[in-house]
């Protein structure tokens, strides 16, 4: 399960697409939207993403964890839109035989999703908005 | 060739188009193409980052060539997650 979605994400349904009778962990991370960003107050954050290339790339670093860690199913889900303070923005789930590759291969896809995925956020804030990510 | 050009997140904003279509000759590579649109939009060429770039949706690098390639997408820094 590696998708972009407008809704709310279940993270039961990630953990479900994941699971195997094989496995003793399943590893999941959630990233949520804060209230506060460099000290100003945060009201919501509208997400962008380049569809087709986000899915791509995230079933990339997905093949690339089950490569580097020996994990055995990924699954990625990443929001688009809107998403309200404390809702989840990014979900991630590993399922391994054992807990120490599907944690490391937890933290291998969040950063490299992080990194190189073509997805935005606009931090929208009382009186205006601002893309993050533009410090070079 | 004809190009599909797309702009994401603020080069949106900067070039006030979501996507174009841009005629280049032969043998061009993105970094030529990048030179035609920032005669075309001013504000491009005083863009803060040098943007990523994608290929038919696979990243690139600025000397990659455009034959063969029919859609071209400028990326700002990301910021997902």
């Amino acid at each position: 399960m590696i998708r972009l979605q407008s809704g709310p994400i279940v993270l039961d349904e990630l953990v479900a697409a994941v699971r195997g009778d094989g496995d003793g962990a399943i590893a999941t991370f959630v990233g949520t939207v804060r209230d506060h960003n460099q000290g100003r107050r945060v009201l919501h954050l509208e997400y962008e993403a380049y569809g087709g290339m986000a899915e791509r790339e995230m079933e990339r670093i997905a093949a690339e964890a089950k490569a580097r860690h020996g994990v055995s199913r990924v699954a990625v889900v990443h929001r688009t839109g809107r998403v309200d303070i404390g809702e989840a923005s990014v979900a991630i789930a590993v399922a391994a035989p054992h807990r120490a590759e599907a944690l490391e291969a937890t933290r291998f896809v969040i950063d490299t999703l992080k990194r190189t995925v073509p997805i935005w956020k606009r931090e929208c804030f009382e009186g205006g908005s601002v893309w993050v990510g533009e410090a070079p | 060739m004809t190009l599909r050009v797309l702009y994401f997140a603020s080069l949106r904003d900067t070039t006030r188009v979501a996507e174009e279509s841009v005629a280049m000759p032969p043998g061009s590579t993105v970094a030529d193409l990048w030179g035609s649109l920032a005669s075309r939009h001013a504000a491009l060429a005083a863009f803060p980052v040098r943007p990523l770039v994608a290929c038919d949706r696979a990243y690139a690098s600025w000397e990659t060539s455009l034959d063969g390639v029919s859609e071209v997408a400028f990326l700002p820094p990301v910021s997902g997650g």
